[in-house]
């Protein structure tokens, strides 16, 4: 038997996993992606909820699909700046990039 | 359709707004476009409401509470009853004929879109004085429609004249909007209200007749009606208003916003009943403005000045009827005076715009084979404003001097003899007005002559139409106190009414009296026809032998030189006298207190630079030792933030769990 | 015993193994496939939890658009990585301790907090029902999102454009 458990215990691996890859990738686009594998996991937090949690009025989905959104609209502008980091600095690596230094 | 009154205002002000911010660049020489249906759609739903007011209907309705400070709430709130619905109706109807004449008489002016803006402001403002259901926005649009006046009469700023003529009526209206605004802040004080109905309300119950505050609080609010409707004293402004477009001066300063305060009066008529020495004052200085200003009348030259001076006088009328007691018959004079008058200036306008601007009547003459629709309106309003029946004038000025003869009051029959003597002034004015203008033999410039003409359909037939009601509006009140008017306004005036039957005196038979007021008026033609077509010499001889009064009268009495004597040049003394005393006595002290200052700043400087910067100073390097080793933790790597706030929700939730 | 018992299990593995690889992997082209069997392994579970319509648009979304402007933009930025460099950064050793520290508390959260409930609650079919819901309820949401992604498209553009010398 599957419980709302299993799926909250399966969100919080994937959500730690992406935090991980947040704070340690060098790549920015990997940190873009880490990020999207965080909203997943929250995600399918809400979704699990919405089928587990009375009463049923799937609002739960509803504000997945708006993550959804979000999580497109961050993408598109996130990967914009990363374009515009390369063509400034020649890297994507983050680590190498500090002009907000004291 | 009573519900809808607030779009009565509205239409008008959406043409300001569409005017006054597209005009200059887009709309341009089309103004008349938005000017003409928005004061037409106005006129409509105003014919709608009317017929519904008719039907019995009235309404006492707050749209927004505008102002709540304390106790005091001002709204923007609609009072439609008969009163207001006539007066509504007057002024959408002329405002609208006077917008399409003005297409025709303003073509051309390069300040086109500006006229129209303003004439659509000064509606706005007139139906918002009118429709008001309390003394405070009665006040706005009091103001209002005395700024348009000041904006309409100045329109042609580029001449002097204009300009001054606009500054002096401002001037001389401040004198009674201080007046009025007192009375209004007397009744606040004394009542705790504005709105009309409560203030009426409080007055009925807790004022005796003939307590000292109604009559200040009436004498006040009658001070104000004095300066915007141009009576004595302050009648001054009016005559110089003329320097404005001539549809300006037939609306605003004949048939609309100078009866502002009659219509004021009317409506504070249940505040004037308790005062009957408010209402002497009233009618006396009706009476005599009406006589005073017939009599300059006679002598003046200028086509529009005699119109104006004809004006006051038919505005004392007005207030000669609200001071007797009868403000159902001011209103109605107000009422066919808007028509008759207005039709005057638009006459006059027409001639003027045929003569290319000439308004010296001694340069006119013969003009009615050239300019057959307005020598024959003209020639109605002339007959009208006379008093001759059936025009719309007869009935009403016949119904003010009867309301005089047999009010009760003291001296009632001086009124009623001054009104007299005013009505054959008015005859003979009017009628030498128009022999010298449209008969006779032509003294017109040879060189404008060849290019008389009549005035171009948007400007004959407003005309026209004015002539109608000119001749018509007066079977309105007939029988005189019983006609279908009479009947409709009643409801308003009730009091007054009670008032007016308590004190009535044995008065002479209605019929004799209308009878000798018409035999008055044709004595005043006939003399006119006999003084300018048959013997022209007589006018001169007259004037030789009288030599002493023709001057007085020519120069309207001194009355310009006076006030300048008493206020402008006395006043620029008594400020010489005084700068003089400021130069040398406040002046020094101020400059002696500045020396000491002086001395003591040196000594507060150098407190504050030793001490209070010291003490400042010592902190700031504290601050900027200790910034010094913090500023470190500022790495600019984003994943070291990244981690900070990692550490962050760490501890709240760590907190959140086990504490 | 149902079927839906290890069907669970496995894409939870698939979805938790292709994270490990988007998260630890040497080649970024490597990682953001393995992103996308992370997501088919996230829309396979909105199937098991009765999200048909989300597991749709989960594909549709995250595996069709955003995926590929993810490629787009690795092809565009990324030099070869190879085997000398570093793909981690230097804080890697307190960001574990601090992830377990969290992914500890969750876990302790669940245990505690939430009691294992195993009876879903009987629900209608979604995508009618989804759709009403946003044009209803959830009208004023929907329509601000709609503002944010024209807000995201301009603001791309800009970023992205080439500056005009």
């Amino acid at each position: 038997m599957i419980t709302l458990s299993h799926y909250l215990a399966l969100g919080a691996i994937l959500f730690i996993i992406g935090m991980f890859g947040v704070l340690t990738r060098r790549n920015a686009i990997g940190i873009l992606m880490s990020i999207e594998l965080m909203l997943n996991a929250v995600n399918l937090n809400f979704v699990a909820f919405s089928r587990y949690l009375p009463p049923g009025a799937l609002t739960g989905q509803v504000f997945a699909i708006f993550v959804i959104t979000v999580a497109a609209a961050e993408a598109a502008v996130g990967l914009a700046i990363v374009l515009g980091l390369f063509r400034n600095f020649r890297t994507v690596n983050v680590d190498e990039i500090n002009l907000m230094k004291w | 359709m009573i519900q809808y009154i607030w779009l009565v205002p509205l239409f008008p002000l959406l043409g300001v707004v569409i005017n006054g911010l597209f005009g200059r660049q887009y709309i341009k020489e089309k103004a008349h476009w938005v000017a003409i249906p928005a004061t037409a759609l106005s006129f409509l739903v105003a014919l709608g409401v009317f017929f519904e007011v008719v039907a019995g209907k009235t309404l006492n309705w707050d749209l927004y509470t505008w102002v709540a400070v304390g106790d005091f709430t001002a709204t923007l709130g609609f009072l439609v009853d008969p009163l207001s619905a006539v007066m509504m109706l007057v002024v959408t109807f002329v405002g609208f004929l006077i917008h399409v004449y003005s297409i025709g008489y303003m073509h051309g002016d390069s300040g086109y879109y500006r006229f129209f803006a303003y004439m659509n402001l000064f509606m706005f403002s007139m139906l918002t004085l009118v429709l008001a259901n309390n003394y405070f926005l009665m006040f706005l649009g009091w103001e209002g429609v005395g700024l348009c006046s000041y904006l309409l009469i100045g329109f042609w700023f580029e001449k002097k004249s204009a300009a001054d003529a606009g500054k002096k009526a401002f001037v001389v209206n401040r004198v009674g909007d201080a007046g009025f605004l007192l009375g209004l802040l007397l009744i606040w004080s004394s009542f705790g209200s504005l709105r009309f109905s409560e203030v009426f309300e409080a007055a009925g119950q807790t004022l005796e007749v003939g307590s000292t505050l109604a009559t200040a609080i009436t004498l006040l609010l009658f001070l104000g009606a004095v300066g915007k409707s141009a009576q004595l004293p302050l009648y001054v402004w009016l005559p110089d208003a003329m320097e404005g477009p001539t549809p300006v001066s037939a609306l605003i300063h004949a048939a609309t916003m100078v009866t502002a305060g009659v219509y004021m009066v009317a409506r504070s008529n249940p505040l004037y009943n308790l005062a009957p020495l408010s209402m002497d004052v009233v009618a006396w200085v009706g009476a005599l403005t009406a006589v005073f200003a017939a009599s300059i009348a006679l002598t003046q030259n200028d086509i529009k000045r005699v119109i104006a001076y004809s004006t006051i006088s038919q505005l004392g009328y007005m207030f000669l009827a609200a001071g007797v007691g009868a403000y159902a018959s001011g209103i109605f004079h107000l009422a066919t005076h808007a028509f008759f008058k207005a039709l005057l200036f638009l006459g006059a306008g027409s001639v003027i715009h045929a003569l290319r601007g000439e308004q010296d009547i001694r340069r006119m003459g013969g003009l009615l084979p050239h300019m057959k629709i307005t020598g024959y309106t003209f020639l109605i309003a002339a007959l009208a404003n006379a008093g001759i029946p059936p025009f719309a004038g007869f009935f009403s000025k016949d119904e003010i001097l009867f309301a005089a003869i047999s009010s009760g009051r003291p001296f009632s029959f001086y009124l009623w003899a001054l009104g007299a003597l005013g009505a054959f002034g008015t005859a003979f004015y009017m009628f030498r007005l128009f022999f010298l203008t449209f008969t006779g033999e032509s003294r017109v410039d040879r060189h404008v002559a060849h290019h008389l003409h009549e005035s171009p359909p948007n400007m004959a037939i407003p005309l026209a139409i004015l002539g109608l009601f000119s001749v018509i509006a007066g079977f309105a009140g007939f029988p005189p106190e019983k006609g279908l008017y009479h009947r409709f306004v009643a409801p308003v005036f009730e009091g007054g009414h009670n008032l007016e039957k308590a004190a009535h005196a044995p008065a002479p038979p209605e019929a004799l009296m209308a009878f000798i007021s018409v035999l008055i008026a044709a004595s005043g033609i006939v003399t006119a026809y006999l003084f300018y077509l048959r013997r022209r010499e007589l006018p001169d001889r007259l004037a030789q032998r009288f030599h002493g009064f023709y001057q007085l009268l020519f120069n309207k009495y001194w009355v310009d030189e006076l006030y300048q004597a008493i206020f402008v040049d006395f006043g620029k003394w008594l400020c010489h006298r005084l700068w003089g005393f400021d130069d040398r006595v406040v002046d020094g002290a101020v400059n002696g207190s500045s020396w000491l200052t002086i001395a003591f700043s040196w000594g507060s400087d150098w407190y504050d630079l030793r001490i209070v910067d010291g003490v400042v100073n010592r902190i700031a390097d504290v601050i900027q030792g200790g910034s010094q080793v913090f500023k470190r933790a500022q790495t600019g790597l984003i994943q070291n933030y990244i981690l900070a706030m990692a550490l962050g929700i760490f501890a709240i939730v760590t907190i959140y769990l086990f504490l | 015993m149902s079927i839906e018992l290890p069907v669970f299990y496995f894409l939870a593995a698939i979805t938790i193994g292709a994270a490990l690889i988007v998260v630890l992997g040497r080649n970024i082209v490597h990682c953001a496939f393995s992103l996308v069997l992370a997501f088919f392994g996230v829309a396979g579970l909105y199937v098991l939890l009765d999200a048909e319509f989300l597991a749709a648009v989960q594909v549709l979304i995250y595996v069709g658009g955003i995926t590929i402007l993810l490629l787009f933009a690795i092809m565009l930025t990324s030099r070869a990585s190879g085997p000398g460099v570093r793909i981690l950064n230097e804080q890697l050793g307190l960001s574990a301790l601090i992830a377990g520290g969290l992914f500890f508390l969750l876990i302790y959260a669940l245990w505690k907090g939430i009691p294992a409930l195993a009876i879903k609650v009987p629900t209608q079919a979604n995508v009618p029902t989804i759709g009403r819901v946003l044009m209803t309820s959830y009208v004023l949401p929907f329509e601000v999102a709609s503002v944010l992604l024209l807000a995201a498209l301009v603001g791309a553009l800009i970023l992205a454009r080439k500056e005009k010398d």
